[in-house]
């Protein structure tokens, strides 16, 4: 059986629905795929708009042959995300190509369901939602031109966002009560998580300066109280003891369930929203005090459980005052002591120097940071090219870096010089939205300093940043940087009006982040023990979503019973106009008649009186005039009694 | 119990369709059924696919949109339903036809709501394949709308409409509702003509009016006042085009005289639906000719006469020759 072609209009919400699925993919996809989509979607609206006839099937065949080697030269595989998705966006536009009956319609509008899922697996902000919001009314205004007859591309679109509308309550009461599972199920690819900016657990040079580009956040606190001050704002993330000269690694560590240390000092009491960054690292204020379900690692960063690739809200406690590593091992300390042979010989004999110079090894830091200082080291986004040993090339030579020189150096210095030492990375400052009042911290405040350990003291932290450039503590990497060529534009403190726009538009993010993205099984149970459900399971879960769902269905069903006759709405109508009157005074006498009230009425308030006798000889001819309805009538009654507005 | 008979049963529990019903047909809720369509089942594995993915991406915009699309298709379900509640259905008259062209029915929906219908198919029962064949139509808010329906005819007698099925799938192809009624209107079918066959039996009477004045086609013998069921071919249409009062042409013939068609003088080899055919044809034939004539069946005497009425009494004697005429 052949099935009827598609009309044009069918064919034109079949393509808006693919391409709002499609576009969005564009900011990720081979800049070649996107090309190659663009020109097919193009081609299929050429042929629906000139009516020809869809190509060849062999044309079709080599074209679905050529996307597959096309995504093999780009990906080098046909597994995994970002190759799946490409073929996805590939085979729609072809299918299109091919699209000409109801059944294959409805076929592409499935798929364009997949490509939207797809897009949510690389963002989820707002923008995206309000395409996906989009792109469902242009699929149900699709649906709807595949069953209906054809209609203008407004009133099609006005009935597609009215059945939209009407989903929401129920879509409303499902996203609040289905039961939260925290995922994953099954074993995700390998390349799920990608496109992540943030920190890693290793440190070559130049490494926290590419993260330091970004103006993306890499989370949010909001402190009960005030917030520390800017000195203590340091939030560890990988602690790096490991070097072969150039590349800093995290060192073998031991992991427990309780903090090795004592909490003491000042307390500070703050939630986290990490944003999702695929390890494990927590990037608490050092040192966070002994919390349930985290973990706690030998060189004490906070952990989760498990990676996070969704966004992770966390309470904690953080006592900066803490003294750590009192008994560290000599293990530990013998690692931190550690330096290849051969390298930096500048810095080692810089470093036997200092030793010599010292009364006791606790002031070799403090001969360190004069020396630094006194060298004049510059501190810039973009160091000059470096030579083969690099802290060599940067204490003696360049003399520019940015943190994690200045960190990698000092620390090779004070190994030289027989002080165990550490790279520490992680953030260092953040600032207060003003609209919100949370703490925003960006991958740009990414930082790398130092840790020392002296006897009886532990581990003390040191920034041989401050020492350079001090403003880069107090107020960030944008009041540090005399250049702001480089800076990302919504970190630049020049723009006050931008800086204004950002805090409000990140408020709103936030909320969206908490809410709706941010929805998991905690917050679930959160809003429900709000609502007085303390302690529900999935059971109750699905119990409350089919009741609420059977209110929704019932108050449909009752919508869809409602049945209004033409002479309901015509007393409907007369009612309301009654009303009008009555509220100026001049209500209708049970026993009056319409012709009656009309001519009371006009007597009373000439200036009404000539829509007042339309409308009541109106009435009167279409509630006892002659049986059947005249539309044209009732149509201009309605419309009359709706203007009518008596004062 | 044997499996159609079941079946049918079954069909009546679960449809509330027993038989014809007395016009008007009001659609309740009780009597229209919602299911989802092939389409819709394939919606409903995305779906759920998509719920998967979204709770092993931990994906909160994939939650929001596939319950949105879950809603919607939800919404439609009761759009169709209020698609159908409350229409009611009227059956119009069915003209006799001949045994072989197909019967029409004209069925009268009317929608009394303020509420358009959209996207309506009516057939009879039976396979979904039939009903996708069937054109579909709109109804207006406050307004009716005749539909034929078609039926093909294999026996002379009465053809009772069967059980209809009304379809929609309007908004979104989803979801199909349907409501199943049997209208109480019925057909009659006439014997078909036979093809071939002797003439009709003009002069071979020996009993009838022999010298008299008989009515002919041959001379034209005068002209007398219209009456109703003259044949259209003799009116003196030159008088009544002159604006002039209508006449009927008489003519006298020689062997112009009443036919009696009598079942007793056909050979005695023919079968019962043989006779009937021939004196179908037979009937037609003096009709067009516009010869009086009479018909002789066993049990039946119908007097020579013309006119549609006359030639419809007959017919209908011989479509229900032989049976039950309830």
């Amino acid at each position: 059986m052949t099935e009827p072609r598609l009309r044009p209009d069918q064919s034109g919400w079949l393509l808006a629905c693919a391409s709002l699925s499609l576009a969005p993919h564009a900011s990720h996809l081979p800049l070649s795929l996107i090309g190659v989509c663009a020109l097919l979607l193009g081609w299929r609206g050429l042929l629906a708009y000139q009516g020809k006839p869809l190509p060849h099937r062999f044309l079709l065949f080599a074209l679905a042959a050529s996307l597959l080697a096309l995504v093999a030269v780009e990906f080098q595989r046909f597994f995994g995300k970002e190759p799946g998705i490409a073929l996805l966006a590939g085979l729609l536009s072809i299918k299109l190509l091919e699209t000409n009956s109801v059944r294959d319609a409805r076929t592409v509008i499935l798929l364009s369901f997949f490509m939207q899922m797809g897009l949510f697996l690389y963002q989820q902000n707002m923008g995206v939602a309000a395409l996906a919001l989009a792109g469902s009314v242009a699929t149900v205004a699709a649906l709807l031109a595949l069953e209906g007859r054809a209609e203008a591309p407004r009133a099609r679109s006005l009935a597609a966002a009215r059945l939209v509308v009407q989903g929401l309550p129920l879509m409303a009461v499902l996203f609040v009560l289905f039961p939260r599972i925290q995922g994953p199920l099954w074993g995700l690819p390998a390349d799920a998580y990608t496109h992540r900016t943030g920190l890693s657990d290793s440190m070559a040079p130049g490494d926290v300066a590419r993260v330091s580009e970004s103006a993306a956040i890499a989370f949010r606190a909001r402190f009960e109280g005030d917030p520390p001050p800017p000195a203590e704002r340091y939030w560890r993330g990988p602690v790096l003891s490991d070097y072969d000269g150039r590349t800093w690694r995290q060192s073998r560590r031991s992991v427990a369930e309780a903090p090795a240390y004592r909490s003491q000092g000042t307390a500070y009491t703050y939630t986290l929203t990490l944003e999702p960054h695929n390890h494990r690292w927590l990037l608490a204020l050092d040192f966070p005090a002994a919390a349930p379900g985290l973990r706690y690692s030998s060189d004490f960063q906070l952990l989760a459980q498990a990676p996070l690739h969704a966004r992770l809200r966390v309470d904690l406690v953080s006592h900066p005052g803490t003294l750590v590593g009192l008994d560290e091992s000599d293990a530990v300390l013998q690692q931190a002591l550690y330096l290849p042979p051969g390298s930096n010989p500048r810095t080692r004999a810089l470093g036997a120097r200092l030793r010599t110079e010292a009364r006791a090894s606790s002031d070799i830091p403090a001969l360190a940071i004069a020396h630094f200082r006194a060298s004049k080291l510059a501190y810039t986004l973009d160091p000059l090219p470096f030579g083969r040993d690099d802290v060599d090339s940067f204490l003696f030579d360049t003399r520019q870096g940015f943190c994690e020189h200045f960190a990698a150096a000092f620390v090779v210095t004070l190994r030289a010089a027989g002080v165990p030492a550490r790279v520490v990375t992680g953030y260092q400052g953040g600032e207060i939205n003003a609209v919100d009042g949370s703490f925003v911290v960006r991958q740009s405040d990414a930082h790398a300093w130092t840790e020392v350990w002296l006897a009886g003291k532990g581990w003390q932290r040191i920034d041989p940043t401050a020492a350079s450039a001090p403003r880069r503590i107090d107020s960030g990497l944008a009041g540090a940087l005399p250049g702001m060529d480089r800076l990302p534009l919504l970190v630049r403190s020049d723009l006050p009006w931008l800086r204004t726009l950002r805090d409000n538009l990140e408020a709103i993010d936030n909320r969206w982040n908490q809410w709706v993205l941010g929805y998991n099984p905690a917050r679930q149970q959160a809003l429900l023990s709000a609502l007085g459900l303390a302690r529900t399971d999935w059971t109750t879960l699905i119990a409350l979503m089919a009741a609420a769902g059977a209110v929704v269905a019932a108050l449909l069903a009752a919508w869809a019973l409602r049945s209004r006759s033409p002479a309901d709405a015509i007393d409907h109508d007369w009612t309301r106009f009654c009303q009008h009157l009555a509220a100026i005074g001049l209500p209708r006498e049970t026993w009056e008649g319409p012709l009656d009230y009309a001519r009371r009425v006009g007597s009373r308030r000439p200036d009404l009186s000539p829509a007042v006798t339309a409308i009541a000889t109106d009435y009167a001819g279409l509630r006892y005039g002659p049986a059947g309805t005249d539309t044209v009538a009732s149509r201009r009654f309605h419309q009359s009694i709706k203007n009518f507005r008596p004062r | 119990m044997d499996l159609p008979a079941l079946r049918a049963t079954l069909h009546r529990w679960l449809f509330r369709v027993s038989g014809p019903e007395p016009a008007p047909i009001q659609l309740g809720q009780r009597r229209i059924f919602v299911l989802p369509t092939r389409f819709g089942l394939a919606l409903a594995l995305t779906l759920l696919v998509m719920l998967l993915a979204s709770i092993n991406y931990t994906l909160s915009l994939g939650f929001a949109l596939t319950f949105l699309i879950g809603s919607v298709a939800w919404i439609s379900i009761h759009h169709a339903f209020r698609n159908l509640v409350g229409l009611s259905i009227t059956p119009g008259k069915a003209e006799a036809v001949f045994c072989g062209t197909p019967a029409h029915f004209g069925i009268v929906l009317a929608n009394p709501a303020l509420r358009p219908r959209q996207g309506l198919r009516l057939a009879p029962s039976g396979g979904a394949e039939a009903i996708q064949r069937a054109e579909p139509f709109d109804l207006p808010a406050c307004s009716s709308a005749v539909t034929d329906i078609h039926l093909a005819t294999h026996h002379r007698g009465w053809l009772a409409l069967p059980r209809l099925t009304l379809e929609t799938r309007h908004p979104l192809g989803l979801i199909r509702a349907w409501s199943l009624f049997q209208p109480d209107v019925r057909c009659l079918v006439y014997p078909a003509p036979e093809t071939d066959g002797p003439a009709l039996p003009v002069g071979r009477e020996t009993d009838s009016g022999l010298g008299g004045r008989g009515h002919g086609q041959d001379d034209f013998a005068g002209l007398r006042h219209h009456q109703p069921a003259d044949s259209p071919r003799h009116v003196a249409w030159k008088a009544v085009a002159r604006g002039g009062p209508w006449r009927t042409k008489e003519f006298d013939g020689a062997g112009a005289r009443d036919v009696h068609l009598d079942w007793n003088r056909m050979p005695a080899s023919m079968s019962v639906e043989a006779r009937l055919a021939r004196l179908t044809r037979w009937v037609m034939e003096a009709d067009r000719a516009g010869i009086d004539f009479g018909l002789s069946l066993p049990g039946t005497n119908i007097p020579p006469g013309r006119g549609s009425a006359h030639r419809h009494a007959c017919l209908t004697r011989l479509a229900l020759f032989g049976l039950r005429d309830d």
